[in-house]
């Protein structure tokens, strides 16, 4: 790793176990994730994609090991963690938009709350947001009033309003029908086009070859490859990892 | 001629010396116990139901995070149990007897103990109702709250509370309807509701007829109207759903 980029995540030796140590759905994973860049982790269900992302904005709290964030280490107990939170955006598979709130009340509630900014303030980064994503039209509808393809750029502006540090992406597109994955993965090129830090879980080749500037495998709690993407499609070297391209690809 | 000794017996029931007032202040004292009492029941019932929701969902993660924070959850659910095993296990007859002679013996405003009497009952009942509501909200919902930077309580407070009042509004109202014939056990601590007022009636006009089937008449009429506007309610939120 070049030691001169800053590094916004350094995850070092992190583990998670379930039911007093049964299930080990973290094991032993190093990983550093620098500033502007774009990883993609790829890996077969139960590999522990989800958990690692969960463990970067403490959804999840690891059993051991440490993440650094900023050259700080946050898993430690006196971290404030609602503080930490809002330089970590997070977009899940499913939306998660506040149901009973309109669009634009999704995306003021935590910038109002949390960072205390006045409710004029809010809505007009709200709205610029959403002039961005091409949605300003819809500021006032009610969540389920919204393709899911919609939704999903709701759910990424609603994080963007915090104005993170890093975004992370557990499959971004998975629960939407084939023809609303572009529009998605379009606002997440663009993102990335404007310098963010991101790491994303999917399983859109396309997206992780054209955008990604690293591609992580993971299988059974371990990062078993990493690389450019072109390292990771073409020339794989580990076993289990060729074995998944051959499956996906 | 029964018609002609109905009508005296109707104003010497309820003409007669202003007796319909008697009526008129025990259907007031009726509506202020039952909604105030539902008022404090959500209160309580809102308090209880987080306090034991927390502790049964995030109670592994709090412990892993804070061993303080996890012993007063540990202590606060412990509290809401013991409230809860009591007042379900004992007749609401009772817990006023007790309220009234022994908790507040010295409170000259018998109204003011039913409503605490009947509020703090109805909290038992209206918690598992918001229990059972928070229950069914998304856990998204909840971890999208929080990975913005949401507090826990404010998680609770801005998201998840007021998407299960929606679910449970139509089963709150029906805990209002279920305390409107429930105070009619006010009388025993000597307050002036609405069945009380029949009863004293009867007892100066030696009439049981008019004055009791008056009184039924006026609960059942208040009854049926809150349940069809329950039921009114019911439809509309579910087209709101589906519309939406
Ligand atoms: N709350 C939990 N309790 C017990 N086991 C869990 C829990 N969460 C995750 N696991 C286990 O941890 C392992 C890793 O799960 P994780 O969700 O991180 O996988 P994933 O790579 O995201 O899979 P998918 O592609 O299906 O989303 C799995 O074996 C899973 O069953
Ligand atoms: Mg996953």
């Amino acid at each position: 790793m070049n030691e001169a980029r800053d590094s916004v995540f350094v995850v070092k030796d992190l583990q998670k176990t379930y039911n007093g140590g049964k299930i080990v759905a973290l094991d032993h994973v190093d990983l550093t994730i620098d500033k502007g860049e774009v990883v993609v982790i790829i890996g077969p269900s139960g590999s522990g994609k989800s958990t690692l992302l969960r463990s970067l904005n403490l959804m999840e709290f690891p059993t051991g090991g440490q993440i650094f964030f900023d050259g700080e280490q946050v898993l430690d107990r006196h971290v404030d963690v609602n503080r930490y939170r809002q330089k970590v955006g997070m977009v899940f598979q499913h939306f998660n938009l506040f149901n009973q709130l309109t669009v634009l009340k999704n995306m003021t509630l935590a910038p109002q709350k949390v960072l205390k900014k006045s409710k004029e303030e809010a809505e007009a980064r709200a709205m610029q947001l959403l002039e961005r994503v091409g949605l300003a039209d819809r500021a006032g509808a009610y969540p389920a009033q919204l393709s899911g393809g919609q939704k999903q750029r709701v759910a990424i502006v609603r994080a963007l309003c915090m104005d993170p540090e890093v975004m992370l992406f557990d499959e971004p597109t998975s629960a939407l029908d084939p023809e609303m994955v572009g529009e998605v993965l379009d606002v997440m090129k663009e993102l990335a086009g404007t310098g963010m830090t991101m790491v994303v879980v999917t399983h859109e080749m396309g997206f992780a070859r054209e955008v990604g500037d690293r591609v992580v495998f993971m299988a059974d709690g371990q990062i078993l490859e990493q690389g450019t993407p072109r390292e990771v499609f073409e020339h794989p070297k580990n076993e289990r990892l060729s074995q998944f391209l051959a499956k996906i690809l | 001629m029964l018609y002609d000794s109905l009508i005296d017996k109707f104003k010497d029931d309820f003409i007669e010396k202003d007796r319909w007032k008697w009526v008129l202040e025990g259907l007031r004292n009726t509506l202020l116990i039952s909604m105030a009492a539902v008022l404090i029941g959500i209160v309580i019932g809102i308090l209880i139901a987080t306090v034991r929701t927390t502790y049964d969902k995030n109670g592994p993660s709090i412990r892993m995070k804070s061993p303080v924070a996890f012993f007063f959850l540990r202590v606060g659910n412990f509290l809401a149990h013991l409230y809860l095993t009591v007042i379900r296990g004992t007749p609401v007859v009772v817990q006023l007897l007790i309220m009234y002679f022994l908790v507040f013996a010295s409170a000259s405003d018998g109204v003011m103990v039913a409503i605490f009497a009947f509020g703090i009952n109805s909290g038992a009942y209206v918690a598992e109702i918001f229990r059972s509501g928070i229950m069914s909200v998304d856990e998204g919902q909840f971890e999208a709250g929080r990975a913005m930077g949401l507090s826990y309580l404010q998680t609770m407070i801005y998201i998840i509370i007021p998407q299960c009042f929606k679910t449970v509004l139509p089963t709150l109202c029906n805990e209002f309807i279920v305390l409107l014939k429930e105070t009619s056990i006010a009388g025993y601590v000597g307050i002036m509701d609405l069945t009380k007022a029949g009863d004293l009636i009867r007892g100066r006009t030696f009439d049981a007829f008019l004055p009791l089937i008056v009184v039924a008449l006026l609960y059942l009429i208040m009854v049926v109207v809150l349940t069809k506007l329950v039921g009114r309610l019911e439809r509309r939120l579910r087209k709101n759903e589906r519309g939406a």
